[in-house]
């Protein structure tokens, strides 16, 4: 059966990478997506506690044709999980289009700005600078904390990289990241009337889009955004809300005593306790706030953030019916794919050198 | 390979954050002074008295800049290197009372509404994380108020409120532990005297 052909590929060919587009920072397919107007949809990858490539394939597998963007965690809530870095290169790898998050955290500005570097080699177009939970919150509050940069400062380097061709020493750099660099903000936590100076200021240091922290409180958000809009923000950056399913109120409860910047009104644990099923419940709460949340003047997207049910996920965004029939499309080339296929060729087509009869050749 | 579908019955998790729980209900006392994050910590009260007076210190601190550039001839006899010592020794004092300054060697109190970002948990300089409490603390020091709400309360007060708002480079950790102040009045002398050349 012949494939319609989709605004997201190469007219050469869908295995061909895709051309960079004018005005654009990235080649990849969520910049293409919001910069076109469309509602964009992202989800957060539950990183494995595993060394096994197959984990992360099974858990971005269950997004496949339902995402944008899929957010490679840098050990969210400090607690140590495969790295950002790695799930990326295994989601490169099989063409999936992911978010590079980079917290301040764990690294220093050394590391970080080669990490960059290594990212967008593989084919990583899109980066989410974080200043990243305090150790305190994960499972190991032994560890050294860096902050070493602050998100703000991360994303005024990455944009030196990307725009100025140098590192943050000066020194050239010979081709350039291209990224489409993203921040999150919190809309939800105190002080309330710095939070859209601070987008503002993140905007100003580099911030292309923003993803923000879990909303349960939609009139909150509703004041964020009227504010945001007062000041033009939303026309110079991309928002995208955070939202999420709560398993139960006690899951609800536990959030917010016990996770950082997570702000959840009364009214949504009652509704919670009220219910018979309150699993299916809160699906329907999160469906119920993305279709509200749609509706605001300046929101361009969803970011879900389905901890431990990423199952739901696909039925979330199908029920609220936000991406209006569009398939969000599953592969996206690297830029040296058909190198590595061909290499791939070679090696399976070359005859099994074993080391141990190569010595035994050796020695006769 | 072990599978642990097969295993009868369930251990209870151990994780490590479990083990330092244990490790820390172990120790014989709480130290006297230190937070259970391992910081020093100190009484706040000065340093939100600096932050209810910030537009009084934003005054007091241009004037005192003033003060330290027209010493520069001074200075500059002595000779910078030489003069440090005794007035960082003054500074880190002076500064240390009021603000608790870290001697990050790179003052910008005049744009965080005179709150010092250096006392921030994870340092930052470009305004509060996602994490602040409800209470406006500190998600890392829960007893300590949040350094960048502060910063917001101080700034509104202050006569150039709009300064908070520039983004600040990353700290130059080479610089900690030296003068602001004598680098602030060797960089504005170096600034005059390059205008008066060019004038």
């Amino acid at each position: 059966m012949s494939r319609l052909p989709q605004p997201d590929e190469n007219p050469e060919g869908a295995h061909l990478p895709l051309e960079p587009l004018p005005g654009h920072s990235s080649r990849g397919r969520l910049e293409r997506i919001l910069r076109r107007g469309e509602f964009a949809v992202t989800a957060e990858l539950n990183p494995p506690d595993s060394a096994n490539a197959q984990d992360v394939y099974e858990r971005a597998a269950v997004f496949d044709g339902w995402v944008d963007g899929i957010n490679a965690v840098d050990a969210s809530g400090a607690n140590c999980h495969m790295s950002s870095m790695g799930i990326c290169a295994l989601l490169t790898r099989m063409g999936y289009a992911p978010i590079m998050q980079i917290a301040c955290r764990d690294r220093n500005r050394i590391a970080i700005q080669g990490d960059v570097l290594g990212a967008a080699a593989m084919g990583v177009s899109n980066i989410l600078c974080l200043t990243g939970d305090g150790v305190q919150a994960g499972d190991q509050p032994g560890a050294k904390p860096v902050f070493d940069l602050d998100c703000m400062s991360l994303l005024e380097t990455i944009r030196t990289m990307r725009d100025e061709e140098r590192f943050l020493s000066g020194r050239k750099l010979t081709t350039p990241p291209a990224v489409f660099l993203g921040a999150a903000i919190n809309p939800f936590a105190p002080p309330y009337d710095f939070r859209p100076l601070r987008l503002a200021k993140k905007i100003a240091a580099g911030a292309q889009f923003v993803q923000s922290q879990y909303c349960f409180d939609v009139p909150m958000l509703k004041e964020y955004m009227k504010r945001v809009r007062d000041m033009g923000l939303h026309e110079k950056c991309f928002i995208l809300i955070g939202v999420g399913p709560l398993a139960s109120a006690r899951t609800a409860r536990w959030i917010r005593s016990n996770v950082p910047g997570v702000h959840i009104p009364d009214s949504i644990i009652a509704r919670l306790e009220g219910a018979e099923k309150q699993k299916e419940e809160g699906k329907r709460l999160c469906i119920d706030i993305i279709n509200e949340v749609k509706e605001i003047e300046g929101v361009s997207g969803i970011h879900v953030m389905a901890y431990r049910q990423e199952e739901y996920v696909a039925e979330i965004v199908h029920e609220s019916g936000v991406l209006k029939g569009r398939r969000p499309w599953k592969r996206e080339p690297g830029p040296d794919d058909a190198m590595v296929a061909e290499r791939l060729d070679h090696i399976l087509d070359a005859p099994r050198e074993k080391p141990g009869e190569m010595v035994k050749d050796a020695a006769r | 390979m072990p599978s642990s579908d097969s295993e009868p019955e369930r251990k209870p998790r151990v994780t490590q954050a479990t083990l330092v729980r244990k490790a820390r209900a172990l120790l014989a006392y709480r130290p006297a002074g230190v937070s259970p994050q391992r910081r020093v910590q100190r009484r706040y009260t000065m340093r939100l008295w600096s932050v209810r007076h910030a537009r009084f210190l934003e005054g007091l601190y241009a004037r005192f800049a003033h003060v330290f550039l027209m010493l520069h001839p001074v200075w500059n006899a002595i000779g910078y290197a030489r003069a440090e010592r005794p007035v960082k020794f003054v500074e880190r004092h002076v500064k240390g009372f009021m603000f608790d300054c870290r001697m990050c060697g790179q003052c910008i109190l005049s744009s965080t509404g005179m709150s010092c970002p250096m006392n921030c948990p994870k340092q930052l300089r470009n305004g509060p994380c996602g994490g602040v409490r409800a209470n406006g603390n500190c998600e890392v020091e829960p007893d300590m108020p949040c350094v960048w709400v502060k910063a917001w309360e101080g700034a509104q007060a202050m006569r150039n409120r709009d300064s908070i708002l520039a983004v600040q480079k990353p700290v130059d950790q080479s610089l900690r532990e030296s003068s602001a102040w004598l680098r602030v009045t060797a960089q504005a002398a170096a600034e005059r005297k390059k205008a008066r050349e060019t004038a």
